[in-house]
């Protein structure tokens, strides 16, 4: 049991340190009563940041260097997220983008593709979005129904997405479309580069129980994708769409523990008030959520020891996600019931109270991955499947048939 | 950077699942819930090497720590096996510095902790909430009582935690035997009556309750291993309208918690060996959180080791009503799992209220 740095990598976190120490006032200020209040601004000041993390190395450290990158391990990453959180100031603006989207391309793109995108994104001169969820294919992600047909040696897009982060700042998106609905639903798919200006790609906001609006739907009304806009092989995008998903659960791996939601942190939003914690039932409810945000700790250090023995990590760590959400409900709930009403109305706590019960769904939600956990990891026999097999819109018909019936 | 168990960690766990293995330990723990002798598995701990594992080498120990000491107790809790070193390996810990050390850590005689709570030096009441006071020493003289002390009876040696904190070792006590609910566990009712003992000069008492702490943990987190072992091979031989029972999600999600909570479990287990060897500072926090979750996790998974099993699993037919009455008592002594959790609170309020 270590949890001290190799000397290279203390070297490394040094040097990240020294610079992030030298250019913290540069930052710009995203939280707090001295947050930057427009929108427009905060976003832009934000887009400014991510360039000059990327100008000092400090941005897609994973990527090959041939592409902007540094070509480190991802315990260079893990050091580079910690030290922005020590430093107390922003990560980049397109996490997204060059988190899971830029490492898709690299694995499954042409080199026209690479040259053209990866270092505009990298700079946030261009930002990305993930056009992945639709509002009836989300868990079962291959059941997208967005339309992609031959056109005049392009392709023509119609649809509809949802939960979008950044679609509103976008100037592309990586987009899971059909190509082929007479193959079984995994089989006719393809990843396509879709430029969010295109004639006929409309954005909306989508407000969530908070207030705020983090995401957005977007429409695909006929859209002209110019031949070449594929990312990977027609009908493949499956494998493609595997990928990225998979720099999701490292990029969610090398992430802090319970979005930011620490034991300590935790514990000063009740220390304040002197009745609350000396009162037996918070102390109870308040000790049993922390101890599950200290395990989310020190099982992300046994995540990171996967890591770099150059594992990836397994389905298990989609527990973390299932233990987050569960201790920052049950966070909320306390802060909320030994605080009073106030507390849910306070933008310290209202995202924890608001924002959890949707964040139950993404990236997965609970129950899909138990299932998952409780297949691949505990080797339990799967739910049988009615879809195996069956071409995609032959499926589609059996289920209006069945909704009509 | 590396939080996985070293080789020789895991040489160290393996050799004692293949010593367990060669006794019926959970038949054992079956038949003693009818009053049979449980089988004596001292020179089994000796042979392995157990009874020193926390004491250093130059007095006759493996000079280990509490990491090596929790995958033994991770072992022990597996098969149920009843080896008196929750009460043993504390008090060795307090006594390493003492020339008495060497016959304790060879297994010639046996220690037992006498434990008292670090936060007030009180001692689990015999009944109900009210905590006890911890005996007094004064003047070489020990007096008072202590309730549900474990590894007492048959103790050559007992360390004794004061009201003061300081640490007493005495060899005259009264003990009072009692086995309740869980056969395996041996307790003991412990009464000084001005029994002759000799202080233990800057004695760590709160290190060795801590160290309690996690023992215990990780004896529950190794039944709670066996328990998914157990509930997943029986989810997939068990058919009910025409499917494997787990294949159906209500079961097979109740599975899948079993594992969540026991992986968070062992990130504890990791935390609390690691604070022991690295972070003296944090250890109250990290075994209190061990204890705490490792608490919660067998009460769940032994709750659901039956109801996977049907009607059959709560019968003394099948192995679950063991590791269920193991789960219940192991959650209520050495201070319980809800002080645990209560300790966790403390902790962090008042790193908080420093910060």
């Amino acid at each position: 049991m270590d949890l001290n740095d190799t000397p290279e990598l203390a070297e490394y976190r040094a040097r990240v340190r020294s610079w992030l120490e030298e250019h913290a006032a540069q930052a710009p200020v995203l939280r707090g009563d001295d947050a930057i209040r427009d929108e427009h601004e905060a976003v832009a000041a934000h887009r400014e940041w991510q360039r000059k993390l990327a100008e000092a190395g400090l941005a897609a450290v994973t990527w090959p260097a041939e592409y902007g990158g540094q070509g480190l391990g991802p315990l260079h990453q893990v050091v580079i997220n910690q030290e922005i959180g020590r430093a107390g100031v922003p990560g980049l603006f397109d996490f997204i983008g060059v988190g899971m989207l830029g490492p898709t391309i690299i694995a499954h793109g042409d080199e026209e593709q690479k040259q053209r995108h990866l270092g505009p994104m990298l700079a946030a001169d261009e930002v990305w979005c993930q056009l992945f969820s639709e509002p009836a294919a989300g868990s079962d992600l291959a059941g997208v129904q967005t339309r992609a047909r031959r056109d005049d040696g392009g392709w023509l897009l119609s649809g509809q997405k949802v939960w979008t982060t950044n679609a509103q700042h976008a100037a592309f998106g990586l987009l899971l479309a059909r190509t082929d609905a007479d193959r079984p639903k995994h089989k006719g798919l393809t990843m396509f580069i879709v430029p969010m200006d295109a004639e006929g790609v409309s954005v909306r906001p989508l407000r969530q129980i908070s207030g705020a609006a983090h995401f957005n739907e977007v429409f695909f009304d006929d859209v002209l994708l110019p031949a070449g806009s594929e990312i990977g092989p027609v009908d493949g995008g499956w494998g493609v769409a595997m990928t990225t998903l998979m720099f999701e659960r490292v990029a969610i791996g090398l992430g802090g523990e319970g979005f930011g939601w620490r034991a300590d942190r935790f514990a000063s939003a009740l220390v304040g008030d002197e009745d609350a914690i000396r009162d037996a039932e918070v102390r109870h409810r308040f000790g049993e959520i922390a101890s599950e945000f200290l395990a989310l700790r020190f099982l992300g250090y046994r995540t990171l020891t996967t890591l770099q023995q150059g594992r990836v990590p397994g389905p298990e760590a989609a527990l973390a996600k299932v233990t987050t959400i569960r201790a920052a409900i049950a966070a909320g709930e306390l802060i909320c019931d030994a605080l009073g009403p106030e507390a849910l109305a306070d933008d310290r706590f209202g995202e924890l109270v608001s924002d959890m019960p949707g964040l139950k769904s993404a990236g997965g939600t609970e129950e899909i991955l138990r299932s998952m956990v409780g297949e691949r990891v505990l080797g339990l026999p799967p739910e049988p499947r009615l879809d195996k097999g069956v071409a995609f819109s032959e499926l589609r018909a059996r289920e209006r048939a069945e909704v009509a019936s | 950077m590396n939080f996985a168990l070293s080789d020789e960690q895991e040489f160290l766990r393996d050799a004692a699942r293949g010593a367990l293995g060669r006794v019926a330990t959970v038949e054992a723990a079956r038949e003693a819930l009818d009053g049979a002798a449980l089988p004596d598995l001292w020179p089994t701990a000796v042979e392995a090497g157990w009874p020193g594992l926390l004491v250093s080498e130059d007095r006759g120990g493996a000079g280990l720590g509490a990491i090596e000491a929790m995958l033994v107790f991770a072992e022990l809790g597996r098969v149920l096996a009843s080896v008196p070193l929750l009460g043993h390996l504390p008090a060795t810990l307090l006594l390493d510095g003492a020339d008495t050390v060497a016959a304790l850590a060879g297994g010639d005689r046996r220690a037992a902790f006498v434990p008292a709570r670090p936060s007030d030096w009180t001692t689990d009441p015999r009944e109900g909430l009210r905590r006890a006071p911890a005996p007094v020493l004064d003047s070489g003289a020990l007096t008072g009582e202590v309730a549900w002390v474990p590894d007492a009876p048959g103790a050559d040696v007992l360390v004794v935690v004061c009201a003061d904190g300081r640490v007493a070792v005495t060899e005259e006590a009264e003990v009072d035997p009692v086995r309740r609910y869980d056969a395996t566990r041996s307790l003991g009712h412990v009464r000084f009556d001005g029994a002759p003992a000799t202080e233990l000069d800057g004695a760590d008492a709160a290190a060795a309750w801590h160290l309690a702490q996690g023992l215990l943990a990780a004896e529950s987190l190794g039944a709670v291993e066996v328990a998914l072992e157990a509930s997943v091979a029986y989810a997939k031989q068990r058919f009910t309208f025409g499917r494997a029972i787990g294949s159906y999600q209500a079961v097979k999600h109740e599975l899948v918690e079993i594992l969540r909570r026991l992986e968070n479990a062992r990130s504890l287990m990791f935390y609390a060996g690691w604070a022991a060897q690295d972070r003296p500072a944090e250890l109250a926090l990290a075994a209190a959180a061990f204890r705490t979750v490792a608490g919660g996790a067998i009460d769940h998974a032994t709750r659901v080791l039956i109801s996977v099993h049907g009607g059959i699993g709560a019968t003394w037919e099948h192995d679950a009503p063991l590791y269920f009455r193991r789960a219940q008592l192991s959650r209520r002594l050495l201070g319980g799992t809800t002080g645990a959790s209560a300790v966790v609170a403390d902790e962090l309020f008042r790193e908080a209220r420093a910060a």
